[in-house]
């Protein structure tokens, strides 16, 4: 249904990035006009040299795991997100993550695992094969998009560090940059974000470890140069810019969760039939269905039922939300 | 003070302009002109244009009494009408981008969230309470409710908390602007129980134990 074995008339085999290789197009049009305005007027130069560092992927598609709806435009998925770390309107991160330097990169991997340290991130990338997959996002918001993303399954990755017996979560870290994440000198949020998974959702072949996205590099707003995809979660378990993985043995805080438990649990599936305190989830709204397009059903899991409702087995989905 | 020919000719008509503009920006933005966009998400654009300048406007609307007696502005209240007026419009506004934009008529969700979502009942209620007051806004109506007229206005006191209220209640977690519009509303009120306060208790000598 959702994670279509590829069926005539089904673009699930042609890489994204060939169809929507115009507004790639358009968007370089942009990046060269504000490089010429930076020119001549010396502002926005922090934009440019951000929009600089996003480069060509080589990536190998998957249609095991891509959706066959059109994904959005990179635009829409460039300028419409949250990372509070950025400011708190879904435009901020965009607009203020140019000062923000996603190289060098290390990653601390620490806790129940035989190999722990600090790697540099093209080391942790080398041995694998970047894929690039087709995934819904859902926002807990009730907004949702078609986002190609690049990247490798996270299982691969983290059973290179040999987590051990112990090791029954992963929580992960954003880095802690207050001079370049403007969004960390407030206090609407407890610095730095957290994040986890129950270890059997981390080992998922749904959960990403996500790279780039329409062939290129993450942009610094959608959380460069590293960050977590599960696509039957709200967008919010999909912790951007990770510096350090952990592998624990008791459940690990998550930043939302730690900011308004009532409303934001640790599982945060996403549920149709398991409502935000303050707003329905039955429904989504698609971005770029204009103005005129009307909210679609929710699904189970995002549409991921088939795949990862046996994660969930006998557990009370109203209770763990 | 300007005098009643200024106001009308000249004051009225420019704020009747002014507070149209923002109507006028969301219309720009739809059809993409000047350079006006309403980005990735539309539908929530124009619902949070309208619904902000709703709350504005209530809240200026309530400010008309207290700068008057603050600044000695009498002529101010000329202006009163038209700024609630345009309050209840930019309300309606808002309930109808999210009943046919948003929710696309789909009663089912509607009537759920009316009545499930507080945020949204607060909301809704306010909404109801500014029909009769607008219905009642005209100087025909000003004349036959006599004394009424200002006590059924005194709902607005009421409104303005449920859509600060409102407002507060679906921010996700920086809740900064809903508490600036609590305080503003909060100064706007508490001016006028000031003003109302019982005197003589004020004046009352300190009794002797």
């Amino acid at each position: 249904m959702l994670i279509p074995r590829p069926r005539p008339g089904d673009s699930a085999g042609i890489r994204p990035s060939e169809i929507t290789s115009e507004s790639v197009y358009w968007n370089r049009r942009k990046l060269l006009q504000a490089a010429l305005a930076a020119g001549v007027t010396g502002i926005g130069t922090a934009w440019v040299r951000e929009a600089g560092a996003v480069t060509d992927l080589k990536v190998q598609p998957n249609p095991k795991y891509s959706l066959s709806d059109p994904p959005n435009s990179y635009e829409d998925i460039t300028t419409y997100n949250n990372f509070y770390e950025f400011g708190l309107d879904k435009g901020a991160p965009a607009e203020n993550s140019g000062r923000f330097k996603p190289a060098p990169w290390t990653v601390t991997v620490k806790g129940e695992a035989e190999v722990t340290g600090t790697f540099a991130l093209e080391d942790i990338l080398k041995p694998h094969t970047i894929e690039e997959r087709v995934y819904r996002l859902r926002c807990v918001e009730a907004w949702s998009m078609v986002i190609p993303w690049d990247g490798i399954p996270l299982a691969d990755v983290l059973k290179r560090f040999k987590p051990t017996s112990k090791a029954k979560y992963v929580a992960f870290k954003t880095v802690l940059r207050p001079s370049e994440m403007p969004g960390q000198r407030s206090n609407v949020l407890d610095w730095p974000y957290v994040e986890g998974l129950r270890i059997d959702e981390a080992m998922h072949p749904l959960s990403l470890l996500a790279v780039g996205l329409y062939g290129k590099t993450l942009p610094n707003q959608n959380g460069a140069p590293l960050r977590l995809v599960v696509p039957w979660k709200y967008g919010f378990k999909g912790i951007k810019s990770i510096v350090e993985i952990r592998f624990t043995e008791k459940q690990p805080p998550s930043t939302w969760n730690i900011s308004a438990p009532h409303e934001y649990g640790f599982y945060a599936n996403v549920n149709p039939n398991v409502d935000h305190p303050r707003w329905s989830q039955a429904r989504e709204r698609r971005i770029g269905a204009g103005l005129f397009g009307s909210r679609v059903p929710t699904l189970m899991f995002n549409g991921y039922e088939e795949e990862v409702a046996s994660l969930y087995r006998g557990m009370d989905l109203k209770k763990f939300y | 003070m300007p005098s009643t020919q200024t106001i009308r000719r000249i004051i009225k008509p420019t704020l009747f302009v002014a507070c149209a503009l923002p109507l006028l920006w969301v219309v720009c933005a739809a059809l993409q002109m000047g350079g006006a966009t309403l980005g990735a998400n539309p539908v929530e654009k124009i619902q949070d244009t309208f619904g902000q300048w709703g709350l504005r406007f209530i809240v200026i609307t309530l400010a008309v009494t207290p700068l008057r007696d603050w600044f000695n502005l009498p002529w101010l209240v000329h202006l009163r009408r038209m700024l609630g007026l345009y309050a209840f419009f930019y309300v309606l506004l808002h309930f109808l981008t999210w009943l046919l934009l948003d929710q696309g008529l789909y009663w089912a969700g509607v009537l759920e969230d009316i009545g499930k979502r507080p945020f949204i009942t607060i909301g809704f209620a306010a909404l109801v309470m500014l029909i009769p007051l607008a219905v009642t806004s005209t100087n025909k109506m000003m004349r036959r409710l006599g004394r009424r007229w200002k006590t059924l206005h005194r709902l607005i006191y009421v409104i303005s908390l449920l859509a600060v209220w409102h407002y507060y209640w679906q921010v996700k977690a920086d809740i900064t602007e809903p508490l600036i519009y609590l305080a503003i509303v909060l100064v706007l009120l508490g001016w006028r129980a000031w003003k109302a306060r019982p005197r003589q208790l004020a004046a009352a000598p300190a009794r002797e134990s």
